[in-house]
Formats: structure tokens, C-alpha cells, sequence
């Protein structure tokens, strides 16, 4: 079974802490995706799972079986490379063949799992062929392949598509997902690319300097991020963050004042807060309406252009961080106008600016 | 001041189209003297070891191998020595009967009747290109040469064998682990590039006889297996090697050993070829340490027992240069197929 | 290539098979993390045997005397052997010391060097220069220049024995020019300068081939920014070329003056051990003719001229290094 847990995982490379109590727990079948930026530990986090470097404290169980102490081929894995390490002197079959031999397989066991694979990944021209004369989409196939021979029970991808031109990784991203559709086996697959975590987990886990900020689905992630790393880190071009303060309204809710006659509404929980408490509002440049009369007044600097939408880059009195607003298809603002915008309902992020926490909103795990 | 400039510019200036100046001729001077200068002696020695025993020592000396030609001549029992001869305004080949003072007496060898007697100022001998082969066959069948053949091949293929072998293991350790001690390992090897044999070499020869391997020929073998130019040879070259594919090996089920053997080595051929070429040339040339070591005939490389011929037949200077170039038939055929790994390889690593 | 290359598998399949299980089941016992040990171990075993003993043997001879082999029947003699090696009324005059031809060879050895080590850089960075330039076949040259490197001693001592016989293709030529011939190697001058030619002929292309490479790693645009300011060819040569190629010249003179003091297999062939007299013994030769060649085996004595040989080389290569680093900042 491919469930996997880590338990209170501390790695220390000499006096670097590189990952600090992690705790995951990976349902079996899951495509789960490593994100953060580089330098957070994603790439370690995914050699430790699969043995390639040792923890300097807690427990890693596989199927429910500790696996701390077993090499990478005793923990049932298999693991696609960045640089899709293929043995340059074997040919793309003695590749494939190359781990069932070490496992002591027999010839025609090894020889019905490599025409398979190489069925359901259209690479049977090229089976005779050297790593070298292959495209880098071909290549990227024969490392899936490699690891699909082995019928593992977690697949590992550490940033399998970094190496492609862009449309090849739309494509073999796609490719992945419905690799997955239909193996439904656990995939665990790091990236520093959002979109790639976006677009093909189930779950997402984003580190950041050693820590797990925050796990859940992508929209959970996206719609109700735990704390400002996250808001930022998700979502593109980033969040606005405004500074501001807590007015509590007359219905008791929970209101944000920037510096305008327009209020910001929120839905905190107004038990947590008190009025006049300083917080930080995160908007995102599509969640802004745009009204002739009410609303905060955004001055305009430029904009960007890009046919199907458009983004305006301005600022907001008082406001030190520039502003974003995002509006679809054709929108050509003078530079120097003011626009009134607004959140729209629900969509306004509240954070404590000291713990960085999100105030409000908040479901997923941590 | 100018002629200062010159001389300069001819290190510097690189040549231009269609323009010869004095520095092209000066450097071509200088290439085709220095190629004169490596041939000549090579070649010299190469064609008096054609030459036989009695034309190897005249001076001055003939530039090709001839020889005087003797013919056997009906009534008489020793061959004799063939001369043109003019008789008569017409110049024939007559063998010599004998020779008393300045006149010879002369037979027609196809006709031999009664023999004419004319003036040796006007014979010169018969001579024809001819090759003495027996300067090569005769060391290979008379003295020990065959052995030291023999015992020079084997010196050169276990030796090269062993030198990959050994320093091929302790460069994959050196460059695809991490462990305690490894840069202080490291240190330790290259440091011994400075320490020569030489310094060694008495020490060196005693600790061959404490383990009993003198006058053997793996005491000439195994001293010098363990090479630091060939450890930091092939770990820098296994450095390139990426350590994904090491750990995509390990995630394969590899053993340790299987990845040395199956993905390292095969991945290191280039610089196993340049390390292979030098243990060989190092092994084939090596004497002082044979030298040493080895005691009895049957157990001479071949450069020892060149040197011990050349004491003992110091004057069978045809024996001596055939044998010479036979040593160096094996290292000039390398140098003419390998030259360009070689040299490539001594630029890379400034090793010899 | 392609049945060779099969060959090749076959042969790796072969051994790979006779050492895998039992190397394997020495990693299931000791585990992955100490398998570096175990292939480091032949080759420290031979460094170990081989190499570092040697040195502790030799620094322990150095200080016993007689003639036995086993270090338990030499007695110990303290500084003797150094003492004798180094009493000498003046070191100028070998006849002077003690230990003469200890002296003898010193002095013939940094004679030697000195020549040597000034010809052959000469040669090999005129040669370098030439076949730097835009020169057709220069491939040819190189390779040329560069198969003396190749040759064994005793072949190059023999090949130029013979080339300087009573008889041989010199004399022939000065007969030529009317100059009576010669015994080159029978008198004291004549036979340490063909030593010293010798040793340029046989070693030059090996560094020459070590400095053509330094100064094709200049980049060609520092030439043409210089052409473009003006610089005349002897600005080029001493402001650009020469101080670039630094770290070569200076791997090479390290390389060069080391060798050149270990000067033994082709000088002794040459000159058959040394002559005339004691004119061309040389250091090296002196330590093999104590050690192995006399009638008493001296290796205390040898074993101190090697720890002093030793020493001057290590300070040799660590002046020079620290001059280099000086010169580089």
C-alpha cells in the first residue's frame, strides 16, 4: 500500500537545519506536490523518502511499515529525476531492464513490464536506441518508464519537467495527470513551479525554510491560505497586502479601515480581534471590483497588456506596497487616473501582521 | 632596434594571408631543424641496425645497409668476392681470386677459365642493398630476448590491469561518497606525487625483500600499482559523472560494487584509455626499479637485459640497435594510433 | 568496435560475476556507508606498504650502519651516516669531503640542473610560441616534438650512443666539414654537454605540450583588444602572453627541476654508469651504487642521501610554490 507518514522528520546537514519536525501523513493513491521556494527542503524532503539521504531524527512509514533504516530499493519506490539520470551507455531497453536485473527478475517478467511500459508511453520505436539520440520529451518518457517497470507503490518526482521547453511541459504535464488517472498509485511530485502544483495535485504541501506552512487541496490552499507566505506564494501575479486596522461594524462584523471612507468588509470572526488592532488585508489583482463612485482610489502607473485580460499596476494613497488589479479582455487606463476599487464579498484575506497568520477564513490543515 | 622587434614579433604575430615575412621562415627554421634533430638519430640508428656486422663500423659510413657481394665460383672452394672490373673499355663483375700488391687476379664467375690478372686501382666491389635480418633473428633465437619480451609484456598487462583497477575503486571512492576522512584520504594520496621512487627506492627494495618478491617479477608489478596521478586522473573525471544517475542506480537495487561496475566504470572508458596508455609506455620503458629488483637473466625486462647486452657485447653494435628497435616498435605503434588521447591527455592533467 | 565493445561487456560480466557476491555480502554486513573504505583499501594497503613504510624505513636506516639487511642486526650509529655524507673542508672541492663522490655527484648534479633545466625551458617555450601561431601542420610538429617523451632511457641512451660513436653519423658529418673526429663521450665536456642535449631532445616535447596548452587557454580577444591599443609584439610577449601563461611556466619549472634532479636511466646508459670517470655520476646514481652496486651494501648511507634528496626537493617544490602564489598576488 502507498500511504506514507512522516513523524517529527528533522534533517541537519552539520550545523544547517534544513527541515524541522515535519509531520505528513499521504493517503494511498494521492498526487501530492512538494512546493516552495528553493532552498525550502522540498528536494531533501522527497531523497529522505526515498533513502537516498538519512534523517537526523524522526520515523518515515511506508504501507504502514518503518522504512527508516532500508535502502531506496527495499522501500518499494521509484523515483524520476530532474536530470532523468539515464545510463548513458545502455540503450533505452537495458534502461528499463537494468533495476528488475538487479531484483533478480526473470527474463520474461522483465521483458512483459518493459513492452507495457513502453505501450502506455508510446516509447517502443525507440527501445534500441542510446539516451543520447532521444529528444528531452523522449528522454523524460524512457525516466517515467523506469519507474513504472518497477511497479513501485510511491512514485517520486523531483522537478521532472524543468529541464523542457514550455508547451512539452504543458504537455507531459498533462501526461502525468492521466498517467495517474490510471495507475491511481501514490505520486509525490516537488516543484518551485505553482502552476505545475496547482494544476495536477490533489494535495499540495508548501514548505518554507525547513517547515510545512501549510497542506490541503489546491483550492482550499488558494481560497483560504493559513498565512501570508502561502497568500503570497500562490496565485499570480501575488496578492496585494494593504496595511490597516479593525473596525467593528454595527452588525458585528469585522471591517478593515486602509485610510479611505470605504471599509473593507471581512468575515473574521469578530471574537478574535479587537477594534483598532492593527492587521494586514491581502486581496488578489482579480478579486478587485471597479466602480465610477465608491470604492478606494487607485492611481494608475501603467498596465500590462495581455489580450485575454489585463493587469493594472497603480498605487494607493497612504500605501506603500504597489497594487495590482487584474480585469479581463481589452482596458487601457491613462496613466495618472484614479480608479475606484473594492474587494469583492468574501474575498478579503485578514492577517495578523505580527504572527503572520491569516484571522479569518481559515479551513485546511496545517 | 628594430631587428629587437623583429625577433619578438616572431613569437607573437600571428601569420597573415598571402604575406611571408622573416618570422615565418624563422619559425619554420626552427620546426623542420627540431624535426631533423628527433629523427635523425632515431632513423640513423634504425638504418645501421639493417647493416651487417662487417659495415656497421666503417667510416665514414654508407647511409643505406649494403653489403659486398661473394659468389660461389666452380673450381674453387671458398666463395669468392665479386668486383667490377674494366677490361678492355667494357666493365664487367669478375670475383677475385686473390690480390698481391696492386694487382688482382680476376675470373669471369659464369666462365671461370684461366684467371687475368689487372690493376686494383681500377676495381671497385660489387655492393647491393641487402638487410641483415640475421641482427634480428639472432637475438630472437641465440640469447634471452624472447624472455625479456616475455617478461616485459607480462610486466606491462598485469601492471596496467591492476593500476586501473586499484585506482579506478579508489577514485570512485574518493569522488561519488561522502565519509569520514575522505579529504584527509585525498591529501594523503596526492601528496605522495611528491615523493619520486628515487627517494624511495632503497627502502622500497627492502621492504620487496621482507615480503620476498626480489628477483620476481611482481616485484616490479605491484610497488608501483597504487599511482596518485591515476587516482586524481579518474576522480576528476568521475566528478563529471552525476551523482543522479549514482542514486538512480541505488533506487534501481544496484549494490555498491554493481554501480562501480556497471555504471562507473563503463562511464569513465575515456580517462581508463588515457590512464591504460600511460601505465603501458610507463611499464614498457621502466628500468631502474627492474633494475633493482631483478637479479637473474630469465627474469630481465626488456630494458634491463638491453642494458645488459649492451655491457656485454659492447662492441656488437649490430645486435645491440636491432634490439633496440624492436623495444621500440610496441611505443612508436602506440604513439602513431594513440597521439591524439595522449597528448590530449598529458595537456589535461600535466602527468607523464 | 561494435564486436569489441560486446567483448568488453562480456569480459566486465565475467568478473562482475566472480566478485559481486562475495563484495556484496561484505556490504550487507559492514552496510553502504563504510563500502568506500573497502574500495579505497587495496590502494592504501600498496600506498601503505609501498610508499609511507619506505619513508619510515629509510628515516630509520638513515640513523644505523653495517651492511645487514633486517633494521634488528644494524647498529645504531646516530648521525653518523649524515655526518659523514656532509664533513668536507670546502664543498667546493669534492676531493676535500669525506664522502667524495657524494660531492662529486652533488656538484655534476647541480651542474646539470642548472643547463638542463634553462635549456629545455627555453626550447620548450620557443617551440610552444611557434606552434601557437597560425602554423599549417602543426599537429604534425607537436607530435613530432613529442614522441622522444615516449621512448624508454635506455633506448634514447643507446640510439645516441651510437649517433655520438667514434664511428657514428656526427663524426661522419664534422669529417665532412674537415673537423677530425671526435670520441664525444670519453671526454669530460663533450660528454656533459650531450647529457644535457640528450635530456632536451628526450623531455622538451612533454613540456612543451604543457605550455602550448596554457597559451592556447588565452583567449584570443586579449590579442586583438591589444592589436586595437597598439601594442607592439614585444609589449604583447611580456605584458599578455608571458604573464598569463605564469601558473604553466611555473608547473612547469616545479616539474622540470624535480626530474631533473632524479637525472639517472638514460645518463647512466649513456655514458656508461657515469664516465668518463665521475664525470656524469649523478646523485641518483650515487644512492643506487651504495645500495646496490658495491661490494658492501651501504644502505644506511644511501638511505641518508635519499632522506637528503628528499628534503631538497620538498623545499625546492615548497619555495617555489610560495614564489609562485607571490608572483600571482
Amino acid at each position: 500500500m502507498g500511504d506514507l507518514k512522516l513523524t517529527n522528520l528533522n534533517k541537519a546537514f552539520g550545523t544547517v537545519h534544513v527541515l524541522h519536525d515535519v509531520n505528513l501523513q499521504i493517503d494511498d493513491g494521492e498526487f501530492v506536490v512538494f512546493v516552495g521556494p528553493s532552498g525550502c527542503g522540498k528536494s531533501t524532503l522527497l531523497r529522505i523518502i526515498a533513502g537516498l539521504e538519512d534523517v537526523t531524527s524522526g520515523a518515515i512509514a511506508i504501507g504502514g511499515r518503518d522504512v527508516g533504516a532500508l535502502s531506496p530499493a527495499e522501500r518499494k519506490i521509484a523515483m524520476v529525476f530532474q536530470s532523468y539520470a539515464l545510463y548513458p551507455h545502455m540503450s533505452v531497453r537495458k534502461n528499463l531492464a537494468f533495476g528488475l536485473e538487479n531484483l533478480k527478475f526473470k527474463r520474461a517478467e522483465i521483458d512483459a513490464r518493459i513492452t507495457e511500459a513502453a505501450r502506455m508511453l508510446a516509447i517502443e520505436p525507440y527501445l534500441d536506441r542510446r539516451p543520447k539520440q532521444l529528444s528531452g520529451g523522449q528522454r523524460q518518457r524512457v525516466a517515467i518508464g523506469r519507474a513504472i517497470v518497477r511497479d513501485p507503490d510511491i512514485f517520486l518526482f523531483d522537478e521532472p519537467l524543468s529541464n523542457l521547453d514550455a508547451a512539452l511541459r504543458v504537455q507531459t504535464r498533462a501526461e502525468i495527470t492521466k498517467l495517474h488517472r490510471e495507475m491511481q498509485t501514490t505520486m509525490i511530485y516537488v516543484t518551485h513551479d505553482q502552476v505545475e502544483a496547482m494544476t495536477m495535485a490533489d494535495k499540495i504541501v508548501v514548505l518554507r525554510a525547513g517547515r510545512i506552512e501549510q497542506v490541503g487541496s489546491p483550492l482550499e490552499l488558494f481560497d483560504h491560505p493559513r498565512n501570508l507566505f502561502v497568500a503570497g506564494f500562490l496565485g499570480s501575479p501575488r496578492m496585494n497586502i494593504l496595511k490597516g486596522r479593525v473596525v467593528i461594524g454595527d452588525d458585528r462584523s469585522v471591517l478593515v479601515d486602509v485610510g479611505y471612507p470605504t471599509l473593507l468588509r471581512s468575515d473574521v470572526d469578530p471574537a478574535k480581534v479587537t477594534a483598532g488592532q492593527e492587521v494586514l488585508a491581502g486581496v488578489r489583482p482579480a478579486h478587485f471590483a471597479l466602480s465610477d463612485s465608491e470604492g478606494l482610489p487607485f492611481e494608475v502607473q501603467y498596465h500590462e497588456s495581455l489580450g485575454t485580460e489585463t493587469y493594472v499596476y497603480g498605487n494607493l494613497q497612504g500605501q506603500s506596497a504597489q497594487v495590482i488589479v487584474h480585469r479581463y479582455g481589452h482596458f487601457a487606463p491613462a496613466p495618472g487616473a484614479i480608479l475606484k476599487i473594492t474587494p469583492q464579498d468574501d474575498r478579503l484575506h485578514v492577517f495578523d501582521p505580527a504572527s503572520e497568520l491569516a484571522l479569518g477564513r481559515v479551513s485546511g490543515r496545517a | 632596434m628594430s631587428g629587437n622587434v623583429s625577433a619578438i614579433g616572431f613569437f607573437t604575430r600571428t601569420r597573415r594571408a598571402g604575406r611571408i615575412d622573416i618570422t615565418d621562415i624563422l619559425s619554420w627554421l626552427w620546426l623542420i631543424g627540431g624535426t631533423l634533430a628527433v629523427l635523425v638519430p632515431v632513423l640513423w640508428a634504425g638504418m645501421s641496425s639493417l647493416k651487417p656486422e662487417a659495415e656497421i663500423t666503417r667510416f665514414p659510413p654508407t647511409l643505406l645497409p649494403r653489403t659486398a657481394i661473394q659468389v660461389e665460383v666452380q673450381g674453387f672452394d671458398k666463395p669468392l668476392s665479386l668486383w667490377n672490373v674494366t677490361v678492355d673499355g667494357e666493365t664487367r663483375e669478375m670475383a677475385m681470386v686473390r690480390r698481391i700488391g696492386l694487382k688482382a687476379q680476376m675470373v669471369d664467375p659464369a666462365n671461370p677459365g684461366k684467371p687475368v690478372s689487372v690493376d686494383t686501382r681500377t676495381i671497385s666491389p660489387v655492393q647491393r642493398l641487402t638487410v641483415a635480418t640475421q641482427n634480428y633473428t639472432d637475438p630472437l633465437t641465440r640469447f634471452s630476448f624472447l624472455t625479456f619480451l616475455k617478461n616485459s609484456v607480462f610486466v606491462t598487462f598485469v601492471a596496467t590491469l591492476l593500476t586501473l583497477i586499484v585506482n579506478a575503486l579508489a577514485a570512485f571512492a574518493l569522488s561519488k561518497y561522502r565519509f569520514r576522512g575522505d579529504k584527509a584520504i585525498f591529501v594523503l594520496i596526492i601528496s605522495t606525487l611528491m615523493i619520486p621512487l628515487t627517494v624511495v627506492m632503497v627502502p622500497a627494495y627492502l621492504v620487496i625483500v621482507g615480503v620476498g618478491l626480489v628477483d620476481n617479477l611482481w616485484g616490479v608489478i605491484i610497488p608501483t600499482v597504487a599511482s596518485p596521478t591515476g587516482v586524481f586522473l579518474l576522480r576528476q573525471y568521475m566528478l563529471t559523472i552525476p551523482d543522479e544517475l549514482i542514486e538512480a542506480a541505488r533506487v534501481d537495487a544496484a549494490s555498491e560494487f554493481r554501480i562501480f561496475w556497471r555504471i562507473v566504470l563503463p562511464l569513465t572508458a575515456p580517462a581508463l584509455a588515457v590512464l591504460a596508455i600511460f601505465s603501458v609506455l610507463w611499464r614498457w620503458n621502466d628500468f631502474l626499479w627492474p633494475l633493482i629488483v631483478l637479479s637473474s637473466r630469465e627474469n630481465f625486462t626488456l630494458q634491463v637485459g638491453l642494458n645488459a647486452f649492451q655491457g656485454e657485447f659492447s662492441v656488437q653494435w649490430h645486435y645491440i640497435l636491432a634490439m633496440t628497435f624492436l623495444s621500440l616498435i610496441p611505443v612508436t605503434l602506440v604513439f602513431l594510433f594513440l597521439q591524439r588521447y595522449i597528448t590530449t591527455g598529458i595537456a589535461g592533467t600535466g602527468m607523464k | 568496435m561494435a564486436r569489441a565493445a560486446g567483448l568488453a561487456d562480456r569480459a566486465l560480466d565475467l568478473v562482475m560475476a566472480l566478485f559481486e557476491a562475495p563484495i556484496n555480502a561484505i556490504e550487507r554486513v559492514i552496510g553502504k556507508g563504510r563500502m568506500p573504505y573497502l574500495f579505497l583499501a587495496p590502494n592504501l594497503v600498496l600506498f601503505g606498504i609501498f610508499t609511507f613504510l619506505p619513508i619510515a624505513i629509510a628515516i630509520g636506516y638513515a640513523f644505523t650502519g653495517g651492511a645487514d639487511l633486517l633494521i634488528s642486526n644494524r647498529p645504531f650509529v646516530g648521525l653518523d651516516n649524515f655526518r659523514k655524507l656532509l664533513a668536507c673542508d670546502s664543498y667546493l672541492v669534492p676531493g676535500s669531503c669525506e664522502e667524495s663522490l657524494f660531492w662529486t655527484a652533488i656538484w655534476n648534479t647541480l651542474w646539470f640542473v642548472g643547463f638542463n633545466v634553462a635549456a629545455t625551458l627555453l626550447v620548450a617555450l620557443v617551440t610552444a610560441l611557434i606552434l601557437n601561431r597560425a602554423i599549417a601542420a602543426r599537429g604534425f610538429f607537436r607530435a613530432m616534438f613529442f614522441y622522444p617523451v615516449l621512448l624508454s632511457p635506455v633506448v634514447i641512451g643507446l640510439i645516441w650512443k651510437w649517433f655520438l660513436d667514434r664511428n657514428g653519423l656526427l663524426n661522419a658529418f664534422l669529417q665532412m666539414l674537415g673537423v677530425p673526429p671526435e670520441i664525444f663521450l670519453l671526454d669530460v665536456g663533450w660528454s656533459r654537454f650531450f647529457v644535457v642535449v640528450v635530456s632536451v631532445w628526450f623531455h622538451m616535447g612533454f613540456y612543451t605540450l604543457i605550455l602550448l596548452a596554457g597559451l592556447q587557454a588565452i583567449p584570443k580577444d586579449l590579442y586583438e583588444a591589444a592589436a586595437i591599443d597598439a601594442a607592439t609584439p614585444s609589449r604583447t610577449l611580456f605584458r599578455i602572453t608571458l604573464p598569463l601563461l605564469g601558473p604553466n611556466l611555473l608547473v612547469v619549472l616545479i616539474l622540470l627541476m624535480i626530474r631533473s634532479v632524479q637525472i639517472f636511466d638514460e645518463a647512466w646508459v649513456l655514458t656508461n654508469g657515469g664516465g668518463p670517470g665521475t664525470a656524469n655520476t649523478f646523485i641518483v646514481q650515487y644512492i643506487y651504487q651504495m645500495a646496490f652496486a658495491g661490494d658492501l651494501r651501504l644502505y644506511g648511507l644511501a638511505s641518508a642521501a635519499s632522506v637528503l634528496m628528499g628534503l631538497v626537493l620538498l623545499v625546492l617544490t615548497l619555495v617555489q610554490l610560495r614564489l609562485g602564489k607571490k608572483v600571482e598576488s
